[in-house]
């Protein structure tokens, strides 16, 4: 039974999808993280991407402007998040929940507004699947990735991106020193303030395109909280991921296997319940050290001022 | 006296400044904020039914915020409560049908206790004991304790250990020496407001009215400074988690034996959530606690009679509790508004002394 699963292609290619929409907004928080913001908002600007995703695609008829107007309302909520927590100095994993709590309110709130209790139109342009042809033939390999939506390739090259622009480029590099030391950063006559709002915009637009891909990519409509937690998992992947793409990547494989497992195996002898469960404990693992120690950047969460 | 005023101040300017946000936004989108808003009030709080049943929303909520308070008094930040009100349920509901032959009150008591005890331990023993020996961050374990627990139940309910023989997955019924009566019949309020109420009273003694809750403050405040002045702050941050998880465990406990009776495949109850802004909006104070918890009880008992009579959708209080957050976090923003309101007072008073 469970070999039988783990030789079909079809598990991997769902594990893929799956992991999707938990690496964007893993990717997201390690891009906030990394310049020292906690950011524990990405369910909620999940859900505002999803929304606005499918708000735009619908008005304007094309699903590409649906994801760019998603981006847009995703980088306004996170410039919000950004003035209030590094302006002001507030709590971050306060507002984060604010953030969290008033997206899931707002979005339900239009949802019935603007499009009544029925859901929302039928006919909103979705976004296209991909197939590309050399890979497609490949025995293997060719279900499994040959044939996904466009939003799974973009999410691949985006984490080869994110991990260039970190760790191989000059602003990469900053964004970092202000994670890590924002003293020092600041004494080297680099704006603190402007590189973790960067950071957190460029977190809520990836976050974003993760709710996008869930109403656009999946499916071609939004439903009320139809994030389902995932913005949380993604916080749990940043962190199994130690905080780098790669590693959020591979965690967000590990969720998404989780989750294409139980249902592969669904009626089978080992309970989906448990095998959902293992992801979440190996977290635990990782946090306390016993399986790979993962340690946050040093100034996560510590509001700067630079007048002090 | 001064203390508590101020203290109510910022989530009376809070709540008041998300009101008037909620009514532009029914004026653009076309509702009369007046009528909408007057159908929230009757539909929580104008009949003895209507009363009754915000309160009884309100117990859960009471009894998981002051878990989360007393958890944030202690410096820690406790988002798994929804996790720790499942392991609560399970354990009582499980006691409240499997135990047979005992009087009411030793009954209800046995299932209370062992929902608090699983609970307790739940947050206590896994995210406490690596918050204290290794600095793994509370908000992250007590988060991935909550999607075990959930997933447990499921595990528990579809086809598992606690399913009633049947299709649908759910448990048995507990016994009636395990029920909660009722306050008043054919609603939701049973006799579990006097529990909340009660622990709310015992958390108020236990934080400031004991050396333990002292010391839990002491670490809240400055656990560098905890440790030289000589407290075990490892041992204390343990006990924080550890009651922090026994009143959110009381939560599931009081409403598995008053309301629901038997556990259901779900979710979530929302509870644990809802619990870290009633938190926050009763600035961690256990009376607070309770004022917060009917403000949020009769948002979501008073939001559905405004759906129903003005049409505005009742999913604007969710909007309208995503703001109080925000504004209470930034107490700049209010503390602004404060001062503009408060300065000509402010000199009143300086020329009269």
């Amino acid at each position: 039974m469970l070999w039988d699963a783990l030789t079909r292609p079809d598990l991997w290619a769902a594990t893929l999808a799956m992991a999707t929409p938990i690496a964007l907004p893993a990717l997201g928080g390690t891009f906030s993280e990394r310049s020292g913001v906690v950011n524990i908002a990405m369910e909620g600007i999940m859900l505002i991407g999803a929304f606005f995703g499918v708000l735009f695609s619908y008005y304007t008829n094309s699903a590409w402007l649906g994801l760019l107007g998603a981006l847009l309302m995703g980088a306004l909520i996170s410039a919000l998040f950004a003035y209030v927590t590094i302006n002001l100095g507030a709590d971050q994993v306060i507002v984060g929940m604010g953030v969290n709590i008033f997206a899931a309110g707002l979005t339900a709130f239009l949802l019935n507004t603007i499009f009544g209790y029925g859901g929302t139109p039928r006919e909103t342009p979705a976004l296209p699947n991909l197939t590309i042809p050399g890979l497609r033939d490949i025995p293997f390999v060719g279900p499994v990735l040959g044939s996904q939506n466009v939003v799974v390739y973009l999410m691949l090259i985006l984490v080869v991106a994110s991990h260039y622009f970190l760790f191989h480029t000059n602003l990469g590099l900053r964004i970092r020193a202000v994670g890590e030391n924002p003293q020092a950063a600041d004494t080297a006559g680099i704006n603190v303030w402007r590189l973790r709002y960067l950071g957190v915009i460029i977190g809520g637009m990836l976050s974003s395109l993760g709710g996008v891909y869930l109403a656009l990519g999946l499916l071609n409509s939004f439903e009320v909280n139809m994030s389902g937690g995932r913005g949380y998992i993604a916080l749990a992947a940043m962190i199994f991921g130690k905080w780098t793409p790669f590693g959020s990547l591979g965690a967000a494989l590990l969720f998404g296997f989780a989750t294409a497992l139980s249902l592969a195996l669904q009626g089978g002898g080992v309970s989906s319940n448990i095998i959902q469960m293992l992801p979440y404990a190996l977290t635990i693992l990782a946090l306390t050290g016993l399986v790979g120690r993962s340690t946050a950047p040093a100034a996560d969460g510590i509001p700067y001022n630079p007048n002090k | 006296m001064q203390k508590t005023l101020e203290g109510l101040l910022t989530p009376f300017v809070a709540i008041v400044i998300a009101v008037l946000i909620g009514a532009v936004v029914m004026l653009v989108t076309g509702h009369n904020p007046l009528t909408a808003y007057g159908a929230l009030f009757s539909g929580a709080f104008g009949s003895t039914i209507n009363l009754s049943n915000t309160l009884a929303n309100a117990i859960p909520l009471i009894l998981s915020g002051l878990g989360v308070a007393i958890a944030f008094k202690a410096g820690l930040f406790n988002i798994g409560a929804e996790g720790q009100y499942w392991i609560g349920s399970m354990a009582t509901v499980w006691i409240g049908y499997s135990v047979h032959g005992l009087p009411p009150i030793l009954h209800i008591s046995l299932s209370v206790l062992a929902g608090m005890l699983a609970a307790g331990l739940w947050a206590g023993i896994i995210p406490g004991l690596a918050k204290a020996f290794v600095g793994a961050h509370e908000v992250i374990t007590t988060m991935m304790m909550s999607y075990i627990a959930i997933f447990l139940s499921h595990y528990m309910l579809e086809n598992g250990p606690m399913m009633q023989p049947g299709f649908t997955p759910q448990s048995p019924v507990i016994l009636p020496s395990a029920t909660l009566g009722k306050i008043v019949e054919r609603t939701q309020l049973s006799w579990g407001l006097f529990i909340a109420v009660g622990a709310c009273i015992i958390v108020y003694w236990l934080l400031f009215k004991t050396t333990m809750g002292y010391r839990l403050r002491a670490v809240g405040l400055n656990a560098r400074a905890a440790n030289y002045a000589g407290i075990n702050v490892p041992f204390h941050l343990v006990l924080a988690l550890f009651i922090s998880g026994m009143l959110a465990g009381l939560a599931g406990a009081v409403q598995m034996l008053g309301v629901q009776h038997r556990l259901y495949d779900s979710f979530s109850s929302g509870y644990g959530f809802t619990a870290i802004v009633v938190a926050l909006l009763a600035n961690n104070n256990p009376f607070g606690v309770i004022l917060a918890s009917i403000f949020f009880a009769s948002l979501s008992t008073g939001g559905q009679s405004m759906q129903l009579v003005s049409g505005v959708p009742a999913h604007l209080t969710d909007v309208i509790s995503g703001i109080i957050i925000f504004l209470v976090a930034t107490k700049d923003i209010v503390q602004l508004v404060q001062k503009r309101w408060r300065k000509p007072q402010t000199l009143a008073t300086v020329k009269e002394a």
